[in-house]
């Protein structure tokens, strides 16, 4: 176990390596170039000068050269200076991870909790009334496109009901607990219901396999109650595929934040990486994809390590 | 993701009558299908509409803008005063059009990674499942973000064939078939090693089959119906990709519409002209859950043995 855990922290350590350099090179493939910007806020900079800047900058340098240089920087902590904000990259970043972790946390929380017993109600009872429309609900939840669906509860609670704000972290000037809660509301909500129809789908799945199996069977056949039946020895089982698949889903969790963040103009990590992306804030956004890639990978981790966990099968070499 | 249980028998497509008599027993995914069927011809008819009703779909009309429903427009105009359901139905060529193209050229990609890796086995079979695992570990859409993005003239691609005007699809095209095609190579791959496995395939060995014959004849038959459905399923995955990236600025540009693209320009005007942001939501919300029914009944159709109960 040992072993094998070493041996996978190797593992993302080289895609973190590699992808570290991809990102680098691809943010150099974006349009302009910090230089460019230079020379369209200062018109009277002149060939000499920008020369000069390049070099200052090392923009002259090749790729390989500047990416290195920048690899050691990351390494020794400093995460570069932010364009947009004239700040140093982790002044942006420690804040929005906040804003980000209560975002995802809280609506990761949510589609659990619903998706998880609507998954085992519907397994329960094959081919119902209930499991038809759960699974038409899951269906509904997979397929809405999650701007959209944040576009229409802007629409329905901010524009016309007038209810709840349509976006941002909190009042300006008042900031207070409540006032935080019900600038959460709707983006948790866009966010929970773009990831509860995959819980449910993945729970029901796995639940209505062990189901099936013979100890379920022999179970019932020595007087389990059915209640003792499902929760005892099926959900124990049903659990081992579930938790896997829900740590992997880790990402797309990622990319839904991106979405929920940039709609309601919520300050986390998502809307930070967008907005960097599109701002050319290369120090920004190469802080903040590498951070994501890494927590990605972090979650796969746990994934392995809650299947070898859970399922004494299991043994790694 | 959808999960695809893949069991050890080989599935074959059995004859079109038994598949048939699976699928329509489906009430959900042949209303689907019909519904697919019908959104394709309405947006392939939609030069014959403009001929019909005589409405330049591109032409601006600053003093007709945001008007609602009348004979002429039927579904009213948008911001610039073009009509609306000429735009939904050309949105619609292009986010059908991507959706399939890159759900094809994904399942090619990942048709021959898969077979490689399954067929070849041993070390080039290790690497390129690292190499798949590891790209659908990465977060997708940051990423997507990201090389959306770039600027293809630093790529050495001539400027007059990145800006040309078909360009943002096939881009996006490429773009989502370089992510995409995971799912349907490691289906394949695992399809591959089983069926490599079985009597049958060994026998054609034995009397001298080739490499490129027994991959034709005897394993892509019998990955078939897994990969039919993945690709199904995950052409309403990548129209909803699309959607979100033409939506945030990166995917089709004007003057090619997509519905995604229509739903940038509503969000400003969502006080104003509701129905701007809710007709191209509407429709890639039951153009995509259309599909993944689609891909459910399939499913059900072609591998009866899975989602039993």
């Amino acid at each position: 176990m040992i072993r094998f855990l070493g041996l996978r922290a190797v593992e993302i350590l080289v895609v973190l390596v590699i992808m570290s350099f991809v990102i680098y090179a691809l943010i150099g493939l974006m349009p302009g170039d910090p230089i460019d910007l230079m020379i369209t806020a200062n018109p009277k900079l002149t060939a000499a000068d920008i020369v000069r800047l390049k070099a200052v900058y090392g923009i002259d340098q090749p790729l390989m050269g500047r990416y290195l240089a920048w690899l050691r920087n990351i390494l020794q902590g400093d995460l570069g200076f932010s364009r947009l904000y004239s700040q140093p990259s982790v002044t942006i970043l420690l804040p929005r991870l906040g804003n980000s972790a209560l975002l995802m946390g809280t609506s990761f929380v949510l589609a659990l909790a619903i998706g998880l017993p609507a998954g085992i109600a519907a397994a329960r009872r094959p081919h119902s009334l209930l499991d038809h429309a759960i699974n038409f609900a899951c269906f509904a939840g997979i397929s809405v496109p999650s701007f959209w669906l944040a576009l229409m509860l802007i629409l329905v609670f901010a524009v016309a009901l007038g209810w709840l704000p349509a976006g941002g972290l909190a009042t300006i000037g008042d900031g207070g607990f409540v006032d935080r809660i019900q600038h959460l509301v709707l983006p948790v909500a866009t966010l929970t219901l773009a990831s509860i129809g995959g819980y449910t789908r993945f729970m029901r799945s796995a639940m209505a396999e062990a189901l099936r199996q013979d100890f379920i069977r022999t179970a019932r056949a020595k007087g389990a109650g059915e209640r003792r039946v499902v929760l005892h020895h099926a959900l124990r089982n049903a659990m081992i595929p579930v938790v896997t698949i829900v740590a992997l889903s880790f990402g797309t969790l990622f990319s839904g934040a991106l979405i929920t963040e940039t709609m309601f103009a919520y300050p986390g990590m998502g809307k930070l990486i967008f907005d960097s992306v599109m701002g050319n804030d290369y120090n920004l956004a190469l802080a903040g994809l590498l951070f994501a890639t890494l927590v990605t990978l972090l979650a796969n981790l746990a994934a392995d390590v809650a299947y070898a966990w859970l399922d004494p099968r299991i043994t790694y070499r | 993701m959808s999960e695809m249980p893949f069991r050890d028998a080989p599935l074959r497509i059995g004859s079109w009558r038994s598949f048939w008599r699976r699928f329509s027993r489906r009430r959900l995914a042949v209303a689907s299908l019909f519904m697919l069927v019908l959104l394709a011809l309405a947006a392939a008819a939609q030069p014959l509409a403009v001929r019909l009703l005589g409405i330049d779909p591109l032409a601006i009309d600053l003093y007709g803008r945001l008007a609602g429903p009348t004979m002429r427009h039927p579904l009213g105009t948008d911001e610039l005063g073009r009509d609306l359901l000429l735009r939904l139905l050309q949105g619609g060529q292009v986010s059908l059009t991507v959706g399939a193209a890159a759900a094809l050229v994904s399942a090619l990609i990942g048709t021959l990674i898969g077979l490689l890796a399954g067929y070849r086995g041993g070390v080039l079979d290790r690497l390129l499942m690292r190499f798949t695992d590891s790209v659908i570990a990465l977060p997708l859409l940051p990423l997507l973000i990201v090389l959306a993005a770039i600027d293809l003239t630093k790529l050495g691609v001539p400027r007059a064939l990145a800006d040309a005007e078909g360009a943002s699809l096939w881009r996006i095209v490429a773009l989502i078939a370089l992510v995409g095609w995971t799912t349907v190579a490691r289906l394949v791959r695992g399809a591959t090693l089983a069926v490599r496995s079985f009597d049958f395939v060994r026998a054609a060995t034995a009397l001298g089959a080739g490499g490129p014959r027994i991959v034709l004849v005897h394993i892509l038959p019998n990955v078939a119906s897994p990969m039919i459905v993945a690709t199904t399923l995950s052409i309403g995955n990548y129209i909803l990709l699309e959607s979100v990236l033409s939506f945030l600025g990166l995917g089709i540009q004007p003057p090619l519409a997509s519905w995604g693209a229509m739903l940038t320009d509503a969000q400003e005007l969502i006080g104003t002209a509701p129905a701007l942001a809710l007709y191209p939501g509407l429709l890639i919300f039951v153009t995509v859950i259309a599909f993944n029914l689609l891909g459910d009944g399939l499913q059900d159709a072609l591998d009866p043995r899975a989602g039993q109960g």
